[in-house]
């Protein structure tokens, strides 16, 4: 959305120039276009050539037209992956969007001291980087001596021996992740509450209406964008998690492949098996999906917009 | 009227701190375990879940608080060679990257030059491309150059990010005014003088944001130099952290200490710019 206006307003009129400044824009932006263009958009073309090759190592290939794609949707294990991927996704919207807005609106509460302070702690675990979370989660989930299993069997009786990495991957990934992004995700939740008009709440107060009436028809409409834009970007993060299992299951994908993500297989079959080509078109494939992901997003927002505008205009 | 409301608000808070003390101390706590477990020995690791009892002070074994697992890193893991790649790493590509993506952001937004639409055009499509894309073709590139398992392999792609010149370009419509640059080229400033002079001290906040995000993204990146890295001179933490893992799993304090090692330079470098870096962070997306 963002991206349209600043290309709508970068179009607005320049200056009517006297003196030729059209080689000097060139060397501004020149560094920054070679870089990307031989970094980025090079491999970007190659992409598509490896995506039709067969490949041992960067050295040798062979062309195979599309055949790496029909293998694709005839190979097991790209399901596992797109099968964990997707549910580890989902958990993660699922865990991280309620806890990360209610968090936003507990900080956004009038009168609250410490409220910076707060935000600091919560959002300190995104400065940490994911490997060093797995690393601190690797030695917290383990059994007998892990702080989880530790916790929860003096809490509940839970089993001290109960082997999180080999049965509760999934759970393992989601927590380890929502610990880390949760905080992450309110920053941008308590940005978008801070624009919600107070006036409109009192009125709607003043009308009687509840908690969850003033929420879902005064907060909500107001923070949608920027909510679906979160979403969006969680979503995007998910779908291309590797560190965090390669790391807590010792660089395998842990028992029957549970830990195995989309990124984990394009990993394994460019780096460790060496087809730069099959590893390509995995990657189309990711990138295909959160294409998807990202028009619908584009439509979903653009239908409410014009929603938004029909009604006011009916009125 | 507003006090009023602020302080009913307040009055009814105390639930809000229920909520909130709860899941402060569960998010502090991979924090805390993580300082504890690093100093102390191994067999305090397996007795005792915070730090080891003891008579002391708080009821706490300060004496057998111990810096062993230090120690040990650097006789081992090659790590303070490993500390050093990472901040030349990080430092040179934050600069270079902040200045590149500064000037090709301010001139989209200011400069008129034929064939900008186009550019404009590429820096919005690549907004797109996940990076895990560009891994197997990078690598191909990589290979071909010359530039694997060297420093100018990781260096030379992360100095253009699309994503930092679309920041800057946003930055430079709302924070450099037209008006100013015009001034500056009837004193007789060319582009790049007006961009140096006038333009990038106005952009100053938006580059020590982008520069902190990007210090820190590639401190804390590891697919990349896995990937590019071979021989373990050239690791730089992320990739010699994980290595520590696969050699010493058994070795918790060791293990502990090289994250919390890792962690803190860039926990401290947050702490001293922390208002630049959240209001860099949401900048890019709450104005959409």
């Amino acid at each position: 959305m963002s991206a349209q206006t600043s290309v709508a307003s970068s179009h607005e009129r320049v200056r009517p120039s006297s003196a030729p400044t059209g080689w000097q824009g060139w060397v501004l932006v020149a560094p920054f276009l070679l870089c990307f263009g031989v970094f980025s958009l090079w491999p970007l073309l190659n992409a598509a050539r490896l995506a039709t090759q067969q490949t041992y190592g960067p050295g040798f290939s062979r062309f195979v037209g599309l055949e790496n794609f029909s293998q694709l949707l005839r190979d097991p294990m790209f399901w596992t992956a797109l099968k964990n991927t997707s549910s580890f996704t989902l958990l993660s919207v699922l865990v991280q969007m309620p806890l990360a807005l209610g968090l936003a609106m507990l900080l956004n509460r009038p009168g609250l001291r410490g409220r910076g302070f707060m935000r600091l702690i919560l959002f300190s675990p995104v400065l940490v980087g994911v490997v060093f979370t797995a690393m601190i989660f690797a030695v917290l989930l383990e059994k007998r001596t892990g702080l989880i299993n530790i916790a929860l069997h003096q809490a509940i009786g839970w089993d001290l021996d109960f082997a999180w990495l080999e049965r509760g991957v999934m759970s393992s990934l989601v927590l380890a992740t929502a610990w880390q992004y949760t905080g992450f995700n309110m920053v941008y939740f308590l940005a978008a509450l801070q624009t919600v008009p107070e006036e409109l709440k009192q009125a709607a107060r003043l009308d009687g209406a509840g908690p969850w009436a003033r929420f879902r028809h005064v907060t909500l409409p107001a923070i949608r964008p920027v909510a679906m834009f979160v979403v969006l970007l969680c979503i995007i993060g998910s779908f291309q998690v590797f560190e965090l299992p390669y790391i807590l299951l010792n660089g395998g994908a842990g028992p029957d492949n549970r830990g195995l993500t989309l990124v984990m297989y394009l990993y394994q079959t460019g780096f460790q098996t060496g087809d730069l080509g099959y590893a390509a078109a995995i990657g189309w494939m990711l990138a295909l999906i959160l294409a998807t992901f990202g028009i619908a997003q584009r439509v979903l927002a653009s239908r409410h917009e014009r929603m938004k505008g029909g009604t006011g205009g009916g009125a | 009227m507003k006090n009023e409301t602020a302080q009913s608000a307040r009055g009814h808070s105390w639930w809000a701190y229920v909520v909130l003390l709860p899941i402060l101390l569960i998010v502090g706590v991979p924090f805390i375990w993580l300082v504890c477990a690093a100093f102390k020995n191994n067999a305090d690791f397996f007795t005792s879940v915070l730090l080891p009892r003891g008579e002391g002070f708080l009821g706490i074994a300060w004496d057998r608080i111990t810096l062993d697992n230090f120690r040990a890193l650097l006789a081992k893991g090659g790590f303070a060679r490993a500390t050093l790649n990472s901040v030349l790493l990080s430092s040179v590509i934050a600069v270079g990257a902040t200045l590149f993506c500064a000037m090709g952001g301010y001139a989209l937004a200011r400069v008129r030059f034929a064939g900008r639409r186009w550019v404009q055009w590429l820096v919005m499509a690549a907004l797109v491309i996940p990076p895990p894309l560009l891994l197997a073709p990078g690598f191909e590139l990589l290979y071909h150059l010359g530039l694997l398992d060297r420093m100018l392999g990781l260096i030379l792609p992360a100095l253009a990010p699309a994503f930092g010149v679309y920041l800057f370009q946003q930055a430079t419509h709302s924070s450099v005014p037209k008006e100013l640059i015009e001034a500056a080229r009837l004193d007789g400033c060319s582009e790049l003088s007006a961009f140096w002079k006038v333009g990038l001290p106005l952009l100053q906040p938006m580059a020590s944001a982008f520069m902190l995000i990007t210090f820190l993204g590639v401190w804390n990146n590891f697919l990349t130099p896995q990937v590019v890295m071979q021989s373990p001179g050239q690791f730089p933490l992320a990739v010699a952290v994980a290595q520590l893992k696969n050699t010493y799993y058994q070795d918790y304090g060791l293990l502990m200490a090289g994250t919390l090692a890792s962690i803190v330079p860039v926990a401290l470098l947050f702490l001293l710019l922390q208002k630049d870096f959240v209001a860099g962070l949401t900048s890019g997306a709450v104005k959409g």
